[in-house]
Order: structure tokens, then C-alpha cells, then sequence
């Protein structure tokens, strides 16, 4: 490590980040109940499922009995009735976002298609959970928790279809439901047709939801509907994916043409004129469901990103031990590929991109199991006035005003602001949703989108770092699996084009905004007390971020078209791309505050917090920077790249400055013409700078400029914590050996 | 006659075998507190015996007594509050071996007396016959001796409860053999050996039903009170054999004892 480099602090990460610290990073050192879960989840994971892992068992497309043995383990351990509510034989009172997210976390820190086994299930049930009927959600379920000597039943969600509807659109569907008989007085029998693709948890589902279009007149819009395999007619699995991915997990092709009661439509129906109007869409349905689970998708990346830290860390150290001339004791001996900056700088940047990403997935899923309670109380209180649909959400924007209000009072010094109004506005079911939800629909997409489609290209580099061994079926900690399931979690519950174009839209909403103004200020305090966390330079990200969101929103391209427009991806995809980063650090930066405001007050985190704080601190300085340098480029090919590349034509002559021009300024007044040598000057013969033309500009370039440069100097010190990180590596304790076989 | 049984579980925490120990000044296991912890394993043992014989015997009722620092065993109690129905008496203290066995005795002894509604004349106290962290030999013996146990059983395999009331033991022996002891019933005091029961898998039901009495206890934990006059610990260092873990997958039986029998010969 060079010389410059060497500066230390006194304490340095001692071993590596235990539960404790986690518990309070992630906010659930008081909820023993999901302490208890992911110990529980962990048995699973590190016991049986790395077992079959390392027995070769995903070396099949098939659902196997030696498979099937996990859905044992997931029943016995808890992990099946994560989903349920206690009054339906589950134990986890209240929302279970967080709950599900760190069960699949724990699962996917070993193998991502145990996890999506897991979380299919409830992906299943979350149809009926979300919009169900009272009746449906108590049969089913009642039905998915195990009981003693009992199996579960076992759900599978089914939208997806073949080609060519597959994964274009969710809105457009082949599957058709259709009325087969309708007798006066009696309930209808449904017809349902669907063919699916992709379909997880197929191979061994005792129910489906389905999503279905009206192939019949008398059946207006699309539904979800429930098929239960011994419903009359044709419930076939299908055939196996041949996915190279996730083989842990069961995914077919499956075909069903049942009949059903119309009461099967998820979330009850009303007959008008004759017509079945369910009482929801498919579409309203769905978007109630992927919002919530994608943040977990999220999460199963990150798993897999801090799970490589602890078998790269071993495999470096070990890495020339045994050979005859290696010596015992020896730097090359007990640092073996340590001794070299480039693995630890490589594995720095694995290891904060994971801190990151777990800050951002598990705030989002806190975030929901807020939003939750008030979204029902939402519903209610609208269903109270008789609102549904676009009256409903055209209430919703009304009451917009009053949420920026909220935002705006509850930042403002507690002396100086309207404590009645800010006590009213908190009370206000409605208002306390819309802010909440302005981030929820942020947050979802953007750790989907980051933690996933980042992560995988982090993945590589964690492969990568452990060399050909990276690359076998005996790399410790099965990284290469790892690689390749993370490319699965990018693309499915919607593919990385799908939360850009939600994030392109939801990131300009006014009141997530608002909210994101003040986290400017809130990383500026921060800076001032912990300014190695980089939070300064994160809050220039955001200025940067935010001046660029203005300024494409009115600009227009060479061209005269505007910038900032749905059709416009290059522009809008860009950007949310570069919000993800801001939101990823600014999570990272709070989770590290809250374990230096709530570690000393735990005995055992408090043993060693100095050098965990420390280390952390670095990897948040460390990330921070790597936002910064993706926020300043995205900006800045955004602000100058579509603008015509200037020429020396009479349009860019016309904001140079001619050489006689200079003079005359300068003979008015000395030293002025000084303030043009950021211009180009035309000489008196007409001769210009040996260049391709003049150099850019466009309205607002000083600001910009301004700002690109205040974030580039805000990187002072980046690296310097990154060698510090990198010299915690050679120090921290780790096991003997991993805790799972390999 | 009655057949339930009160069941005292004695048991520590040590450090998960997987992390590297080394000793500091102090004395003490460098990073101790910070690393993951497991019930000792021999009492984890003991405990599942304890849940097994509990579930066969209505009315019986199991507590765990722990000297430990209560932070770790409260993450501890995480995994194993799922694995049995029992109730936590804990002393907060040190874990490691560093305490005078006289002393942890006298601090479980006094706990157990405390332990309200416990039937004496029913009690079984179990624990480890070895300890991961202070395997002294020594500190079951002197529990049982302070509670007026005269029955002692130690390296136990296997507990059965006869139709009579009386208890079968099989208990280990030198040559490794075992022998079997029979006593009229409690009170009684088993030091576990492995027994022959597997690790229960863990349920989160049972833990939440547990937390309702180990969170409370956990926070009203008196520290113990460990005097440890007279003790000086001169010297602290490794085992001159060190662990070398090598993780081979595949390995005939045959190959692997040939392997351990060419390391022990050198």
C-alpha cells in the first residue's frame, strides 16, 4: 500500500459485521420476531439448501423430490407462513414487507431459486391478500399455512404468457374468461382459458391466480381469477423452463381450460345490466402486488453481493498457502493476494455497492410496511365517500397542496412553524399516504432496478476476483450460480425498462420532490458532523441531479424537440438511472448514523463500534464517490449531448468574441477583457483556435458548470478512505471456514 | 404418583466453532463479545433431552439457566428460543472459560433455588458433561452438590423414564463403553454427553411463544457475582494443535480414516 495511503485511523473493522449491528443498521433490533426469523431462514439456507447446491441438485430443469424436500424444510422452519396474518395461523403481526424481504434475503445469500421457491407463494397469495374477498383470504389462506402432519397448500402466480405477449406488456393479455353458465338465481360458472410462461412454483401448485381478459360480453375487463387443480378441466403443468438459473425453484409452461364459480374472481364482483364488473382489474391488482415484492427481488442480489465478501476475503489470504515456497509466517503467507491494492480496491467496490443496495431494499421495504396501514385506512376513507377509480385518484391529486404543505412544515425549525397545522396535516390519513407513497413509488422501482441490474455487474466482478475459480461448481460460496441468478432477478416481476419507465415518472412528482429538496440539506448536516461519509459530495450529487431534472424538463435537443418526454428514454431512463445511485448512497450514509447513534447502547455492538463505524464510514465514502462520478457523467452527457456539436459557422462566430472587440473593452477598462478567455476569440484575419469549433454553451451552462465542479472537488478524500477500507480487509478476522458446504 | 418433571437446563454460550480464537490479555478470547455465539453444545444437547423427556411427561416444565452476557444470549435465544418450549433464568456474567468453576457453580446453584415454583422434589438439572467454554469437569458436580443432589450422572447418552417412576442412564465409560445406571427418580443430576436426539428445527412459533418470558428475563438479569479470588491466570496461549479446516466433498469413508490415521501418526 503506498505511502499516502497510511494514514490511519486508530481503530479498523476488527471482525465481520455481526447480526447485531445488522439489526439495528436495517431497524429491527426490537422486533424479536423477525430476529428470530432470519435465524430461522439461515438454518435453512446454510444447512439443507447448500446442501442440494453443492449435491449438483439445480443440474435440472425438473421439480424433483430431492427439491421438494426444501418445501419441508421452508414449512418446518416458518418460513411458509411468513405471509400469513396470525388471525390465518401465520405468527408475524401487521405488515410483513420487511419480514419477507430478510427471510428471502437469508435464503438468497445462498441460493437465489430458494428464494424465489419461498417467496412464490406467497406471490400467489398476495393477489388475494391485497384485493381478496374476506371469504377468499380466509380459505386460502388458511389453507397455505402447514399444520401438524399436514402439507400446506401451495400457490402459483400466473401473468405471464407466450410469446408474443410475454414479458412486452402487462396490460395485454391472451388468457380470455368467458361465462359457460348462467342460470337465474344461481351463481355464474366461469369458463377460464390461459396459457402461462415462466410460471414459478407450477410444478408442484395446488391453486393458481390468474390473470384473465373478458372473452365475453357479459364480463367487462380483465380480472384475477383462482384455479384450483381438481376444478373440472384442463389443469396442465406444462413443461419445464429450460432456464439456466434459479433451478431450485419450479418453473413451467403451464395450460389451463377450467371451469369455475364466479365467485373465484379475486376481490368479489357486482352484476350491472347484466354484466360481470369485477371489482377490480387485473392491472389494479397487480400493481398492488409487484410494488411490494419487487423490493425483496431486489434484495436477493444484495445478498448475493455481501455473501462473496467472507470466501474472497479467505481465498485471497490463502491464496499461496502450501505451495514449498511460501514460508509460514511470511507477508505472502498471511496476506497472499492482500498484499496487492488492486483486489482489495476491487473488493472495496463489491462490498459498498452491497452496504448500498441492502441500505436502499430495506428502507423501501420498512417504507411499505408504513405504507400499508395507511393505504387501507386510504382506501377507506375514500371508499367512505363513495370514491373509486378516476374520482378516487382525481381526490388524490386535489389533496397534493396539503402533502407539500406537510413536507414543508415538518422541516421547518419547530419555533417558527404552525404546530396546529403540522398536528392536523399529521392526523390526515389521506395527506400522510400521499407522502408516504410519493417515495414508496421511488424506492420500489429504484431498488429493483439498481440492486438488481447494478448488482449483476457487480456479481462479475465478485466472480472475478475469486479467478477460475470463480467459475466452477466448487467455488466457495457459489458465486458463479450467483452471477447467473442475479441476471434472472434483474429481468423478472419486470425487466430493468420497466422500473425506469415508472421511475421516469414518478420521479418527478412534486411531492417526492419536495422531499428529495430536503434531503439535500439533511446530507449537508450530516457532512458537517461526519464529513468522512462523503455526504457532502452526495448532496452536490443531488443539487447536480435536480438542476439537470429542471433544466431537461423546458430544454429541447438540437432539433427543437423537447428533452424531457415519455418517448424520449435516452433522457428520462438516464436519469432515473442516476437517482438510483443518489438514493442507494443516502440510505447507506443513514443506516451507518444510525449504528453510531443506537451501537453504544448495545454491549456487543459497542465492542469494536469505533473500527466497524470507521470502516463503514469509508465504504459509504467510497460508494458516495462512485455516485457522484455516475450522476456527473449522466448529467453532463444529458445537459451537453444534444446540442449541436458547435462549428466555426456564423451561428457560433455569433457568441465568440472578435479580437477588436478585446480591445476596445479592454482599453475602457483594464484587465476586463480578461473575462472572455473562457470564450473563443476571432483574431482579426478571421483565424480562430486550431479546434473543431467554439467550445459549448447553452442557457445555464455556468450553473451547471458551477455545479459539475463543486461535486468533482467534493471527491477530496475519497480515496484515501478507499485505502483505508482496502487496509480493513487485511485486518478483519474471519472464520475458519464458511459457514455453509461448498 | 406423580410424573411430570421439573427439568433445570444449565447452559452457556461459546463462540460459533467456526471463528478463529485467540487469546489476549485480560484474560480473554480476542473480539469475543463481537463474534457470533452458539449455545454451548453440550447443553444444546442437554436441552433437547430435557424438551424430548418434557413432552413425554404432561406437566412437566423446562428452564434454561444461563451464565452468560446477556446481550449475546439474547441473540442466542434468536435461534434457540425456536427450538424447545422452555423458560429463561439468566445471570449475567462472562461466558468464557476464564471464571473459576467454584464460583459459575455457586451463581447457576443460587439461581436454580431461586427459580419460583420449582418443585425440588421432581427436579432434574441437566447440563453439558463437557463444556466448549469451560470445560472444567467440574462445575456440574458442585450445582448438584450445593442443591443436596446426590445423584449424579455424568457422560449421558440416554435417559429413560420407566412405568415405575425410575430413571434408566446410560452413561459413557472408559474403553469407550457404556454403562447402564438406574435411580428411583428425581431429584437427579444428568451431565449430557450427545445424547441421541438431532438438533430440532427451528420454529418460529415456539420462539415467539418463548419470547414472552426470555425477553422479561433477559431484562430484570442481576449480574453475577463471580469473585474468582485466588485466581491467577499466569499464562495463556493456543493449543499447540491448531485447526486446519479443509473442506473435500466426496471422500470415501475408507480415505478419510486413512487420512486421519496418517496425520495422527505425523
Amino acid at each position: 500500500m503506498p505511502e499516502s495511503a497510511m494514514t490511519t485511523a486508530t481503530e479498523t473493522l476488527r471482525t465481520l459485521p455481526g447480526d447485531d449491528a445488522r439489526q439495528i443498521m436495517w431497524r429491527f433490533s426490537d422486533r424479536f420476531d423477525l430476529q428470530m426469523l432470519v435465524q430461522s431462514a439461515r438454518r435453512v439456507a446454510r444447512g439443507p439448501v447448500a446442501k442440494m447446491v453443492a449435491d449438483g441438485v439445480r443440474n435440472s430443469h425438473d421439480w424433483t423430490s430431492r427439491k421438494a424436500e426444501m418445501l419441508r424444510e421452508f414449512d418446518e422452519s416458518g418460513i411458509t407462513s411468513v405471509f400469513m396474518d396470525p388471525e390465518h395461523g401465520g405468527y408475524i403481526e401487521g405488515p410483513k414487507n420487511l419480514a419477507l424481504a430478510l427471510a428471502a434475503f437469508e435464503l438468497a445469500w445462498v441460493d437465489g431459486g430458494a428464494a424465489t421457491c419461498s417467496l412464490a407463494t406467497g406471490l400467489a397469495l398476495a393477489p388475494i391478500h391485497e384485493r381478496g374477498t374476506d371469504e377468499q383470504k380466509q380459505r386460502y389462506m388458511t389453507l397455505s399455512v402447514p399444520g401438524p402432519g399436514s402439507s400446506p397448500w401451495r400457490g402459483a402466480f400466473c401473468l405471464t404468457e407466450p410469446l408474443p405477449y410475454v414479458g412486452v406488456e402487462t396490460g395485454l393479455l391472451g388468457g380470455k374468461v368467458s361465462i359457460a353458465e348462467w342460470n337465474e338465481g344461481e351463481e355464474p360458472v366461469l369458463e377460464v382459458s390461459k396459457r402461462g410462461r415462466f410460471i414459478t412454483n407450477m410444478g408442484f401448485a395446488n391453486y393458481v391466480t390468474a390473470a384473465v381478459d373478458s372473452g365475453d360480453e357479459r364480463i367487462k375487463g380483465s380480472c384475477i381469477v383462482i384455479l384450483e387443480e381438481t376444478d373440472p378441466g384442463i389443469f396442465d403443468r406444462g413443461t419445464p423452463a429450460r432456464k439456466l438459473v434459479h433451478q431450485l425453484s419450479s418453473t413451467n409452461d403451464p395450460a389451463f381450460r377450467l371451469r369455475i364459480p364466479a365467485s373465484r374472481i379475486i376481490g368479489g364482483y357486482a352484476v350491472k345490466d347484466g354484466q360481470i364488473v369485477p371489482n377490480y382489474s387485473h392491472g389494479e391488482i397487480i400493481e398492488a402486488v409487484f410494488r411490494r415484492t419487487r423490493v425483496t427481488v431486489g434484495l436477493m442480489t444484495t445478498a448475493k453481493l455481501l455473501s462473496a465478501v467472507e470466501p474472497l476475503i479467505r481465498y485471497h489470504r490463502d491464496r499461496f498457502r502450501g505451495g514449498d515456497q511460501v514460508a509460514p509466517g511470511s507477508p505472502r503467507w498471511e496476506l497472499g493476494l492482500q498484499q496487492r491494492e488492486d483486489v482489495l480496491h476491487r473488493l472495496i467496490d463489491v462490498w459498498a455497492t452491497g452496504e448500498a443496495a441492502a441500505s436502499l431494499g430495506f428502507a423501501a421495504a420498512r417504507l411499505f410496511d408504513q405504507l400499508d396501514p395507511l393505504e387501507r385506512e386510504k382506501d377507506r376513507a375514500l371508499a367512505a365517500l363513495g370514491l373509486r377509480g378516476t374520482a378516487a385518484f382525481k381526490t388524490l391529486r386535489n389533496r397534493q397542496k396539503e402533502a407539500l404543505e406537510l413536507i414543508d412544515l415538518r422541516t421547518q425549525p419547530p419555533g417558527r412553524r404552525n404546530a396546529a397545522r403540522l398536528a392536523q396535516l399529521e392526523a390526515d390519513t389521506v395527506v400522510g399516504f400521499l407522502v408516504l407513497d410519493a417515495l414508496a413509488n421511488v424506492l420500489c422501482p429504484a431498488a429493483k432496478l439498481w440492486n438488481t441490474g447494478h448488482g449483476a455487474n457487480v456479481m462479475r466482478e465478485a466472480v472475478s476476483l475469486m479467478g477460475g475459480y470463480g467459475i466452477t461448481e466448487d467455488c466457495p460460496g457459489f458465486l458463479g450460480h450467483k452471477w447467473m441468478d442475479a441476471q434472472l432477478e434483474a429481468t423478472y416481476e419486470g425487466p430493468e425498462a420497466v422500473q425506469r419507465r415508472q421511475l421516469s415518472v414518478t420521479m418527478t412528482n412534486e411531492v417526492f420532490l419536495a422531499q428529495f429538496r430536503h434531503w439535500i440539506g439533511e446530507m449537508r448536516q450530516i457532512a458537517a458532523r461526519r464529513p468522512g461519509t462523503g455526504a457532502c459530495a452526495l448532496a452536490s450529487a443531488m443539487q447536480l441531479w435536480l438542476w439537470t431534472l429542471d433544466h431537461l424538463q423546458t430544454a429541447r435537443d438540437a432539433s427543437g424537440v423537447r428533452l424531457f418526454q415519455g418517448a424520449r428514454q435516452g433522457v428520462t431512463f438516464a436519469l432515473a438511472d442516476a437517482l438510483c445511485w443518489i438514493l442507494a448512497s443516502r440510505h447507506q450514509i443513514l443506516d451507518v448514523i444510525e449504528l453510531e447513534e443506537k451501537g453504544p447502547a448495545n454491549p456487543v455492538v459497542a465492542e469494536g463500534l469505533d473500527g466497524l463505524l470507521a470502516f463503514f464510514t469509508d465504504l459509504c465514502h467510497v460508494q458516495v464517490a462512485r455516485a457522484a462520478g455516475e450522476v456527473g457523467r449522466i448529467c453532463a452527457e444529458l445537459v451537453f449531448g444534444y446540442n449541436r456539436h458547435p462549428a466555426w459557422d456564423d451561428e457560433s462566430y455569433r457568441g465568440c468574441y472578435h479580437e477588436d472587440e478585446l480591445l476596445a473593452i479592454e482599453s475602457l477598462i483594464p484587465g476586463m477583457s480578461g473575462f472572455a478567455t473562457d470564450h473563443e476569440v476571432i483574431k482579426a484575419d478571421g483565424s480562430h483556435p486550431r479546434k473543431a469549433g467554439p467550445c459549448a454553451r447553452f442557457a445555464g451552462y455556468e450553473d451547471f458548470n458551477r455545479l459539475r465542479n463543486r461535486l468533482d472537488s467534493c471527491l477530496t478524500g475519497a480515496m484515501l478512505a478507499k485505502d483505508r477500507a482496502a487496509r480493513a480487509l487485511t485486518k478483519v478476522m474471519i472464520p475458519a471456514a464458511l459457514d455453509y458446504p461448498a | 404418583m406423580s410424573d411430570y418433571y421439573h427439568i433445570v437446563v444449565c447452559g452457556g454460550i461459546a463462540p460459533d466453532p467456526l471463528q478463529t480464537l485467540e487469546p489476549v490479555a485480560g484474560p480473554a478470547l480476542k473480539n469475543e463479545l463481537m463474534l457470533p455465539a452458539v449455545l454451548d453444545p453440550w447443553a444444546a444437547h442437554a436441552l433437547f433431552e430435557a424438551a424430548h423427556l418434557a413432552r413425554s411427561a404432561p406437566g412437566s416444565r423446562v428452564w434454561l439457566v444461563s451464565l452468560s452476557p446477556k446481550a449475546k444470549l439474547q441473540q442466542v435465544m434468536m435461534t434457540i428460543a425456536q427450538k424447545a418450549p422452555f423458560e429463561l433464568v439468566v445471570v449475567d456474567g462472562p461466558s468464557s472459560g476464564f471464571t473459576d468453576s467454584f464460583d459459575v457453580a455457586a451463581a447457576i446453584a443460587g439461581a436454580i433455588e431461586n427459580i419460583a415454583g420449582l418443585d425440588r422434589s421432581r427436579l432434574l438439572v441437566f447440563g453439558g458433561w463437557e463444556s466448549a467454554a469451560r470445560g472444567a469437569g467440574t462445575t456440574m458436580q458442585m450445582v448438584g452438590e450445593r442443591l443436596g443432589i446426590m445423584d449424579q450422572f455424568q457422560g449421558v447418552d440416554e435417559l429413560k423414564a420407566e412405568a415405575d417412576g425410575s430413571l434408566a442412564i446410560l452413561e459413557r465409560i472408559e474403553g469407550g463403553r457404556h454403562q447402564v445406571s438406574r435411580c428411583a427418580g428425581p431429584p437427579a443430576l444428568l451431565g449430557w454427553a450427545t445424547g441421541s436426539l438431532p438438533e430440532p428445527p427451528n420454529q418460529p412459533q415456539i420462539g415467539m411463544a418463548n419470547m414472552r418470558t426470555i425477553m422479561p428475563s433477559l431484562q430484570r438479569a442481576k449480574p453475577a457475582a463471580l469473585p474468582g479470588d485466588g485466581i491467577v491466570f499466569r499464562k495463556v496461549a493456543l493449543p499447540r494443535q491448531q485447526r486446519d479446516t479443509r473442506v473435500v466433498k466426496d471422500l470415501p469413508a475408507d480415505a478419510v480414516a486413512k487420512e486421519i490415521v496418517e496425520w495422527i501418526r505425523g
